[in-house]
């Protein structure tokens, strides 16, 4: 079972709230992903009008929100809006995302860290948003994040894992769980960032966007699935030429 | 170093000729790489684009779609007073139009505010002419906390500002800030703008870089299309936002494409832009851009805005009123100019979700900004 901070968790898919086309769509896809940590962005909370509020919906369906700090440019915002979450919502969990960049909207790693220190000596459970750096998820881990959540291509652009080779030193490296966040875009790209041995991704836009989410949800859940089995049964090596069975050195077995 | 330094070298003329001597060719070239590409901008904005438009509107949507989800924002323009110190032949407010002039005290302000948050917005825009002794900073700076009382986010499309005075508002909770050059052509510009500050042209062009100097989050570049050639006109204001998006890149940028309307005292057209003009406006810039919010206002009819809504805009107003106090008094006739689009929030609303989109009233959080 996937275990951050403590918590168990069913699903090793997270999923996001942003972007359907509607409440009924939504909840209909976060039922069929099964997934058991669903990420929020705060902004989006009208706490003083209540109109349109997916609060409510999400709420009654039982699963477990990661409120985010989406729209936060620096740590001071950030913080404030991690203190904005646990006071609404009664969680001290948040998925720290910081990007003062609102085209590509690349994870600031100053700000990120800085914040993550502050939050973290708070006694907050911290999932950091990042950039796939292998050495900031070490200095995340040092301050006391919970899991670290490197990203595979740019948020929303459904690339994949084009920052493979570095997500494969992260979770080599990494004594808290690697959570791939942003860019899979399809089910064969979860299933293989859990063959790579994540120890769990998270999914939005693919599933949002998709003209039927709820069976988009659904595949993730499966490929999700499928990855995770078969890191843990063991994936053959991959070589470029084909291997028979040891035909220069069998003589060293063999019973003559 | 701002905008004027590249514009004086930027060639409108050879531009122009490029426009309409663009190939098919050239068009299915810009088709394979769009992005963040002025010449494929250029071909994507001429007439041997126009076969294109239902193979450009299929990229725009599902670009769209990616980027901003099924989400379109809402927002309404708060007009806050309809003096003016300038002479623009197009406009309502102009300074020899014989029109009431009126500036929204606080008792009326707050009783827009009232009648604005009753309809659900949570996103203002604040438009005023442009009469700098009268409804200048000092104004701004009294009414902008108690709009940010009510309002999450607040934009404001009003006279150019030093960049001093817009980092004291963003103190005070601004976020956006409108400003249409209306043309890019200089001729034509001084045609138009015959009296006033905003006479001056390069003023007016460098107020972008001023705007991000101070740390506006958001920018938004328009021009009035009907003034002028709009191809070149939109061209070069894309050629205005790639400059602004390399110099400034915290900064988010949105567009606004709006279309002559009549007013009191206003002139005709002198180029029509078609619906189909539009669209490929639209697609056009969203191809060059994927990340480029594009507003839509009232200015367009409701079917033509409907058919809008999926194909590339992500920012929309309803039920508008183009007058200081309008929505406490609609009547007075103090327009800036005539909407088309008159139906209520709600119906627009449900529209958007006719068409499988979603009406985002709220996506900004004014408490840790």
């Amino acid at each position: 079972m996937l275990k951050i901070a403590d918590v168990e968790f069913s699903s090793r898919l997270l999923t996001g709230t942003g972007k359907f086309r509607s409440s009924t769509d939504m909840l209909a896809a976060l039922s069929a992903s099964g997934s058991a940590l669903v990420t929020m962005a705060m902004k989006r909370l009208d706490l003083a009008q209540g109109t349109e509020d997916i609060l409510a919906p999400l709420k009654q369906s039982g699963v477990k929100l990661l409120p985010n700090t989406a729209g936060a440019r620096s740590a001071k915002e950030a913080v404030f809006a991690a203190e904005l979450a646990k006071e609404v919502l009664g969680t001290n969990w948040v998925k720290l995302e910081i990007h003062p960049d609102p085209k590509y909207l690349m994870p600031d790693p100053i700000e990120t860290l800085k914040a993550a220190q502050i939050l973290c000596e708070k006694g907050y459970i911290v999932l950091p948003y990042i950039h796939a750096d292998p050495v900031l998820c070490r200095r995340l881990e040092e301050v006391g994040c919970a899991a670290v959540m490197p990203l595979g291509s740019p948020i929303g652009s459904n690339q994949g894992l084009i920052t493979a080779d570095f997500l494969r030193i992260i979770i080599e490296q990494s004594n808290v769980p690697v959570i791939v966040d942003a860019g899979i875009g399809a089910p064969s790209q979860a299933t293989q960032a859990m063959e790579m041995g994540a120890d769990a991704v998270l999914v939005n836009t693919a599933i949002a966007s998709s003209p039927q989410p709820e069976v988009m949800a659904r595949c993730f859940a499966s490929a999700v699935q499928t990855g995770r089995d078969a890191y843990l049964a063991g994936l053959g090596v991959v070589s470029s030429h084909a291997v028979n069975t040891s035909p220069l050195t069998g003589f060293l077995t063999s019973g003559s | 170093m701002s905008f004027i330094d590249v514009f004086k070298n930027i060639p409108q003329a050879e531009l122009q000729l490029a426009l309409y001597s663009t190939t098919p060719q050239q068009v299915e070239r810009a088709l394979q790489r769009p992005r963040g590409n002025l010449d494929s901008l250029l071909a994507l904005l001429s007439p041997a684009a126009e076969p294109y438009i239902e193979q450009m509107a299929a990229q725009s949507v599902a670009l769209t779609r990616q980027r901003f989800g099924a989400n379109l924002g809402m927002f309404l323009p708060l007009y806050l007073s309809n003096l003016c110190a300038n002479e623009c032949d197009y406009c309502g407010f102009s300074m020899s139009n014989k029109l009431k002039r009126k500036i929204l005290n606080t008792a009326e302000l707050d009783s827009e505010i009232q009648l604005i948050k009753a309809m659900h917005y949570d996103s203002i825009l604040l438009v005023s002419g442009e009469h700098e002794t009268k409804v200048g900073i000092d104004y701004f700076s009294n009414v902008l906390p108690q709009v940010k009382r009510h309002f999450n986010h607040i934009a404001m499309e009003v006279q150019p500002m030093s960049i001093m005075d817009y980092a004291t508002l963003v103190e005070q909770g601004l976020d956006a800030v409108m400003v249409y050059q209306e043309t890019y052509q200089r001729q034509t510009y001084a045609a138009h703008h015959t009296r006033g500050k905003k006479k001056d042209f390069a003023y007016r062009l460098e107020t972008p870089d001023r705007v991000a100097q101070a740390g506006v989050d958001k920018i938004g570049l328009g021009v009035l299309l009907g003034l002028d050639d709009w191809r070149l006109d939109a061209l070069l204001m894309g050629h205005h936002l790639a400059y602004l998006e390399q110099q400034y890149w915290r900064s988010r940028y949105s567009i606004s494409l709006p279309r002559l309307r009549p007013c009191t005292g206003g002139i005709e057209p002198k180029v029509v832009l078609t619906d189909r003009g539009l669209v490929q406006m639209i697609c056009a810039f969203r191809l060059f851009n994927h990340e480029l919010e594009i507003s839509l206002s009232t200015r367009e009819s409701p079917a033509l805005r409907d058919n809008l809504f999926p194909l590339g805009v992500t920012h929309v107003s309803a039920a508008s009123s183009t007058q200081p106090g309008g929505y406490s008094n609609p009547d007075t006739e103090l327009d800036q100019f005539d909407i088309s689009d008159d139906r209520s929030s709600r119906q627009v609303a449900n529209a958007i979700m006719q068409k499988g989109l979603n009406p985002v009233w709220k996506d900004w959080e004014r408490a840790w900004m």
